[in-house]
């Protein structure tokens, strides 16, 4: 203490400012015992859930808006169709009580449940499904809609019967009608669907809080068993590390498709959460351009497909949380095949094979879209691909406006890794030679279509044949399936945690006495 | 004054123009189009077409610009293209919530660094002050979104004694609104406690030095009596300048916070509009920063006048 100061000092040291001090801390400690308190344990089982989740719907419709978000809130909570997809990926029946096929495959009959109800009261009958199928032809932006291509027409036999002809035979519509293109709306649709959601389901939309959260109320006239939450909050975080932090604070009950792989062996030891890797349909996949040089040459291609240790990849960039799968076919489709083998890990093949083709010392750059996923998947890829001589540069690339544009649109790129989320999207990927990857094999589309016509067990070899063929041909490398990871309070039940179609049901939920 | 008032008017309409006018031709040059943003990778090259023509980005860039600015001088931000959602209330409301988030850490930094930042001068000569100092000196270093996650991890993770984020507006409970607000106000308030304290010290020590105080002192006033009388005003212009400069910086700065805690607040908004190519409100909520920065200036011009008279005759 410097002797010339002694007053001044005193003064900061004083009592009164001692004062100051200890009232601002018991304000903050009474703020903080008030929410200990508040946090509401026992008397009888809770009739809420707050779920947690990243990536926020921009607008409630998504008939002209692309994006899994809004399909994953709305559909099967808000949202009906005639079928659904339930956790092993088979399709149910969900508004139709049962259907039945003709010789032909070409027509089916579904009987519609009775009493069903939209949640602006008007009644749930066969007009509303001619209506919104013939909507998705009319009304849809979105290219999804070609799945309804196939519909010939759809008429109204009765109230509660409807029978819908197709072109042709399809194995893929019916399952199909069990995701967002299948959702049933009202005929006289006045509602504006972006701010305002109509559906049959046992949730209506109670509130939109932009960047925050949407809130769903249970609706009593609900046509089916009524769930017992009665009200889910919805909150949405830009940051999946904060998303993991409310779980474990207990600030949200579920946090749905956590994407913190790093975080989950932390979450797995604290007694008071369950942690569950439910599958998914989203696949990460290593994508080859292969209309421009130099994968335009198998030999390139295959070299990549054997430089690449995806065991290797999944530890380390997700900490071992996903499944290898050797195609772009998740195990829950019900063509399914295990392809894991076909390219075992062997740098001194891929070296070879780039010998083969020319390919000594070359230099690739790799577009790496801004997402947690991909960065961490480029840094692995990299290093092996340096081990087999291949020279990758790292482009980070923003996503979604930027790689969209550049490596989607304009197939401006050489090598990229990103997310297909879509359910059964193998075709949409490698069917269609316009499309970004640039694969083009004519032989393909005609065995998926012949596939597709055929009976069901005719279906299921002719996709495996395609998933065969794409693998053999290795268009692109599909690392791993992405796990739909759920972290939730232990006492929490009902939790779909398989994510096979976009929908995110929340239907099954209720707080077990425990 | 009427004078005054007039040349930071005039200043606020030419920094709005130049503003205005850079944001909007920067973003148009941005890879990415908005259409494809907003429709997904599966929208068809009709619909496509069809929503630029419906929200004009296909229309000659002088006339969007006229038609946006437009919009600004009566207040009406526009639809956002992306969310369907006016932009005014939305803005308004981000505006609210960083406002309080900010102002709040600001007055924790002033609480905290005023009476360190000048016990740190006062005793620059002994071992107290040195430790005030060099812990000031590390606090500059850390950065907040780091004390955010540590007062997390401590306070709601392990303590439990407050959320982990989210935001509760004080309209909707004042209550609930103290403990969401606490943890990013003191994570953001932190790091500018120990940035200002280094300012203050370095204000107080000037004036220390000074003639005035040795005069005061005698003729008979205390150390103490001197400083708090007529050094801390003294020191008053320097800190009032380095606190306007670092309200600014914070406005979009706690957009980092924000992410950490979840909160909804303006940084934030500017963030996701831009990823989604949401010009309208990029553009939008940047016109809304110039003004408020602008509008901040002439705040602490006012308080140069009131701390000192010479300022006010000056001018």
């Amino acid at each position: 203490m410097h002797p010339d100061y002694p007053g001044f000092v005193q003064i900061l040291t004083s009592r009164r400012a001692v004062g100051a001090a200890a009232v601002l801390t018991s304000v903050a400690l009474v703020a903080a015992c008030s929410a200990g308190s508040s946090s509401g344990e026992g008397e009888g089982a809770r009739t809420d859930v707050v779920v947690g989740l990243t990536g926020e719907p921009t607008n409630l419709d998504f008939t002209t808006t692309s994006g899994s978000a809004i399909p994953q809130l709305l559909m099967n909570n808000v949202y009906e169709g005639l079928v659904t997809i339930d956790q092993e990926g088979a399709v149910q029946p969900q508004l139709a009580e049962s259907w039945e096929v003709n010789g032909d495959r070409t027509v089916y009959t579904f009987r519609l449940h009775d009493g069903v109800t939209f949640s602006d009261g008007s009644p749930f009958t066969a007009d509303d499904v001619v209506a919104s199928i013939d909507r998705v032809q009319e009304d849809w932006t979105l290219s999804l809609k070609s799945k309804m291509d196939v519909v010939a027409k759809a008429e109204a036999k009765s109230d509660t019967e409807v029978a819908v002809t197709l072109k042709r035979p399809s194995n893929a519509w019916l399952f199909d009608m069990g995701t967002s293109v299948g959702a049933m709306f009202p005929d006289d649709l006045s509602a504006d669907l972006a701010t305002e959601a109509v559906g049959t389901g046992p949730y209506t939309v109670e509130e939109v809080a932009t960047g925050e959260h949407i809130t769903l109320a249970a609706r009593d006239d609900y046509w089916g068993e009524v769930p017992p939450i009665e009200d889910i909050t919805v909150r949405y975080f830009a940051d999946a590390n904060a998303q993991a932090n409310a779980v474990r604070a207990g600030d949200i009950d579920m946090a749905y498709n956590l994407q913190t792989p790093d975080l989950l062996a932390g979450l797995e030891q604290d007694e008071e959460l369950q942690v569950i890797d439910g599958t998914s349909t989203g696949e990460v996949l290593l994508a080859l351009n292969n209309d421009e040089p130099p994968f335009d040459d198998l030999k390139v291609r295959r070299a990549i497909m054997y430089a690449i240790d995806r065991q290797a990849v999944l530890d380390t960039a997700w900490a071992g949380h996903g499944q290898l799968i050797g195609s772009m076919v998740p195990p829950t489709d019900p063509y399914y095949q295990d392809l894991t083998g076909a390219y075992p890990h062997d740098p001194d093949q891929a070296r070879e094979l780039l010998e083969e083709a020319g390919a000594e010392d070359l230099s690739i750059t790799f577009d790496v879209p801004t997402r947690p996923y991909a960065e961490a998947v480029a840094q692995v890829v990299v290093s092996q691909l340096q081990d087999v001589g291949i020279d990758a540069t790292i482009v980070p690339t923003e996503f979604p406006a930027v790689w969209l544009d550049k490596v989607f649109t304009k197939h401006d790129y050489q090598m990229s890794v990103i997310l297909h989320t879509e359910a059964r999207d193998l075709l949409t990927i490698f069917g269609d030679p316009d499309y970004y990857i640039g694969y083009d094999n004519p032989r393909l589309t005609e065995i998926a279509q012949q596939a597709d016509r055929g009976s069901p067990d005719e279906y299921v070899a002719g996709m495996q044949q395609v998933a065969r063929m794409i693998v053999d041909d290795a268009a692109s490398n599909p690392l791993f399936l992405f796990p739909n990871t759920v972290v939730a309070d232990a006492r929490l039940t009902g939790i779909a945690a398989n994510a096979t179609t976009e929908s995110m049901d929340l239907t099954g939920l209720r707080w077990s006495d425990g | 004054m009427a004078r005054h008032l007039a040349s930071h008017l005039a200043q606020l309409v030419a920094t709005l123009l130049v503003a205005t006018a850079a944001i909007f031709v920067l973003l148009r040059v941005l890879p990415g189009d908005p259409a494809i943003v907003a429709l997904g990778i599966e929208a068809s090259p009709e619909a496509l077409a069809a929503w630029r023509a419906e929200h004009g980005t296909d229309e000659p860039l002088f006339d969007q610009y006229l038609d946006w600015v437009g919009g600004l001088l009566t207040g009406d931000l526009g639809t956002s293209h992306v969310t369907a959602q006016e932009l005014t209330p939305l803005v308004a409301d981000r505006v609210q919530v960083t406002g309080i988030l900010v102002l709040l850490g600001m007055l924790i930094a002033l609480v905290v660094a005023i009476p360190v930042g000048t016990l740190a001068a006062v005793w620059h000569r002994n071992a107290g002050g040195v430790t005030l100092s060099a812990v000031s000196q590390v606090g500059v270093a850390v950065p907040n979104f780091l004390v955010g996650v540590l007062l997390v991890a401590l306070f709601a993770v392990r303590l439990g004694w407050l959320p982990s984020g989210g935001w509760t507006a004080p309209a909707d409970g004042l209550g609930e609104f103290w403990r969401h607000v606490l943890l990013p106000a003191v994570a953001l308030g932190s790091v500018q406690a120990a940035i200002i304290t280094r300012y203050v010290r370095s204000a107080v020590l000037e004036i220390m030095r000074e003639d005035f105080l040795r005069t005061a002192r005698a003729k008979g006033l205390t150390f103490t009596g001197a400083l708090v009388r007529h050094g801390l005003r003294n020191a008053g212009v320097p800190i009032v300048t380095v606190v306007g400069v670092q309200i600014a910086s914070m406005l979009i700065g706690a957009v980092v916070i924000e992410r950490v805690f979840a909160v909804p607040g303006l940084g934030s908004l500017l963030l996701d509009s831009v990823g989604n190519r949401d010009l309208l409100a990029v553009q939008s909520i940047v016109a809304v920063l110039v003004v408020l920065v602008v509008l901040l200036n002439f705040l602490v011009d006012l308080a140069y006048t009131l701390l000192d008279p010479r300022l006010r005759r000056a001018s």
